[in-house]
């Protein structure tokens, strides 16, 4: 299985190459990715130099091209999709259906690989893509169990890639308009999932309250930790009782899974992470490195060590689990 | 029906509804609304088929008898083998038009005449076109969508007749986990229907006692109510011909009988907001979305704005 890593900036991106990536996915400096964060992504010089960079080391580079063609400013996505073509991507990973059409008719030879935001869940799905676009490659939504992703292996003439590490989306990707609501920017719009310019913190009493738009999304007392105010993993009030109404704090993790995902017929083990900092791109990638490379009885132990850079330090299996539903 | 004037249509009902009451929400949908198209099936969680399932050809029937164009609705997430077993049957087993709500759908569906409805992503013409070239005849875009979006879209594509929803909660998220049976200490496969005892969705406060969304299984919908009444005119002039509400646990009728006033100039606009108010009082209005906001807000707008300068 391939070993499938973020970088939001041409240094993560040397750490993830050196660190043994099979390939690093990563975008433009704008709004055609999902990751559109201040002071993240790459500019087309950059990406060009990582590129090179990427294949002296034998490392392929992925572009995303993840969010949906504004109307009306399409040439926008167009012309990231042309550059990337240009630059050498070895894929684009798409989530609009038109994008895909445009790539797909004017690049026939360029590799396609249909994003989570296209939430592609069933053989159907999957299907339509690989008809009509001639995607290579899909990323599973985070709503699978590992028997749903066997499942749909048998029945779908693409590979498959999954989301094993980072951060977790609680609702379907690509599907959510939570950030919109509530701040007028959205994932699929703009790049951004409750971003940090409508956060804000404020004291009351003892309390930290965190805010996004004009909403309370925690509270945290003196004694706990503050954590940053995404939507869905905030604490609300339902009926009387309060807690995380969607999903605690945490951060997904089945790495321990690895051989059950082979076996699934999983082609490609996906890191999530484009907004981390290098030392956290290269201490991930080189561990999951060595623990796919690793003799089962040998994993555990390289594991333990990446708890303690996840998220509040607590990490769940998600969806891959059915219990989590 | 005249082609060229705009008209309504009743989304379906997205909360889980006892049988009876189901039933007979559509009995007097039938004889007293004037709604043109009317979207009916389970759309959320497919756990919930067998509530509506017994009633569902009785109502159909009824529907169609009053004139009633009836679209079959499918299911916005499908994960399971029998998920896909059931949309596979409903496309290829219904001899009424379809809305598509997944990719799945959308893939069974090329090459016949079909709807797309608001929870597939469409953000521009290019894709627009495209499900139009595979047999979309028409289009309900989603929610989140801006004025300007809307308006470089329907004037982008051919071929296809564009629906906006225009009343009721907005779906926001759906999820593989269910909040609303985790809310009440189930989980999903043990969710043991928790969700039909909230037919207008399960509110969720913040911290600090703010309204702010509703959960509706495994859907999360806004608390405030989508409500585009004054853009109505704007809307319809940019080339959109259909107007859908999303059945709220309200008088549904009267919520009709007020958009097809004002959609037919019998009723000003500023009129109806005042009325709708009325009629469901539980959210408070909202239009953010249609205008480039956070879709909460409620952009208020000068009933005329030539006089704006002289109030």
């Amino acid at each position: 299985m391939e070993l499938i890593c973020p970088a939001g900036t041409p240094t993560a991106f040397r750490e993830a190459v050196d660190a043994g990536a099979d390939a690093v996915y990563c975008g433009f400096r704008d709004e055609t990715n999902a990751r559109n964060f201040p002071g993240l992504n790459f500019s087309r010089e950059e990406l060009g130099d990582a590129i090179s960079y990427a294949r002296r080391k034998g490392t392929q580079t992925f572009i995303a091209l993840n969010t949906f063609m504004r109307a009306g400013h399409e040439s926008l996505w167009y012309e990231a999709a042309a550059d990337a073509v240009r630059l050498g991507a070895d894929a684009l990973i798409l989530a609009d259906f038109g994008l895909m059409a445009h790539v797909a008719e004017a690049y026939p030879e360029q590799r396609l690989h249909v994003s989570v935001q296209a939430s592609a869940s069933n053989p159907d799905a999957v299907s339509f893509l690989v008809d009509a676009f001639g995607a290579r490659r899909v990323v599973l939504p985070r709503t699978l169990t590992i028997s749903d992703i066997a499942r749909l292996a048998r029945q779908i003439r693409c590979e498959i890639e999954v989301f094993v590490f980072g951060g977790l989306c609680v609702m379907a990707e690509g599907r959510c308009s939570l950030s919109s609501y509530a701040t007028g920017k959205s994932p699929n719009m703009n790049g951004v999932c409750s971003p940090a310019s409508h956060v804000r913190y404020r004291q009351d009493g003892g309390d930290l309250v965190s805010e996004l738009g004009s909403y309370t999304i925690n509270r945290f007392p003196r004694d706990e930790a503050a954590g940053y105010p995404t939507l869905c993993k905030g604490r609300f009030d339902i009926a009387d009782a309060s807690g995380y109404a969607f999903e605690d704090p945490v951060s997904l993790d089945v790495m321990d899974q690895i051989d059950a995902l082979r076996e699934a017929g999983v082609s490609a083990l996906k890191i999530e992470g484009r907004q981390r900092g290098k030392a956290y791109v290269a201490e991930v990638v080189s561990t999951l490195r060595k623990a796919l490379d690793a003799r089962p009885e040998h994993r555990q132990a390289l594991l333990a060590r990446l708890r303690l850079l996840s998220e509040g330090q607590r990490t769940t299996s998600g969806a891959y689990e059915k219990r989590w539903r | 029906m005249n082609a060229g004037s705009p008209t309504l249509s009743l989304g379906p009902i997205l909360y889980l509804w006892e049988g009876d009451k189901w039933r007979d929400f559509y009995y007097r949908i039938a004889d007293e609304a004037p709604v043109h198209h009317v979207i009916i099936g389970e759309t959320v969680c497919s756990k919930r088929l067998h509530f509506t399932e017994p009633h569902l050809s009785a109502v159909v029937e009824r529907l169609e008898l009053a004139g009633k164009h009836v679209v079959l609705s499918t299911l916005a997430l499908v994960t399971l083998e029998r998920e896909s077993q059931y949309t596979r049957a409903l496309v290829a087993d219904s001899t009424h038009p379809i809305e598509a709500n997944d990719l799945s759908a959308l893939a069974l569906l090329e090459g016949r005449p079909h709807s797309i409805g608001p929870l597939v992503n469409v953000y521009n013409a290019a894709t627009a076109r495209l499900l139009a070239r595979r047999g979309a005849s028409n289009i309900c875009l989603p929610p989140e969508l801006p004025a300007s979006s809307i308006a470089e879209i329907v004037s982008g594509t051919q071929g296809v007749t564009f629906e906006v929803l225009a009343f009721g909660r907005m779906p926001l998220a759906i999820s593989a986990r269910c909040a609303h049976a985790r809310a009440k200490g189930h989980i999903k496969d043990n969710c043991q229907f928790v969700c039909v005892e909230d037919p207008d969705g399960l509110p969720l406060k913040t911290l600090d006692r703010q309204s702010f969304l509703a959960l509706n299984g495994v859907q999360t919908v806004s608390f405030t109510c989508q409500a585009l009444l004054t853009e109505l005119r704007d809307l319809v002039a940019s080339g959109v011909s259909r107007f859908r509400l999303s059945p709220q646990d309200c008088d549904m009728v009267a919520v009709a009988g007020l958009y097809d006033a004002i959609l037919h100039g019998r009723m000003e606009a500023e009129d109806g907001i005042a009325r709708l108010r009325q009629i469901y009082p539980a959210a408070p209005l909202s239009n953010g979305f249609h205008h480039g906001q956070e879709g909460a807000a409620w952009v208020a707008r000068a009933r005329n704005i030539g006089h704006r300068a002289t109030e």
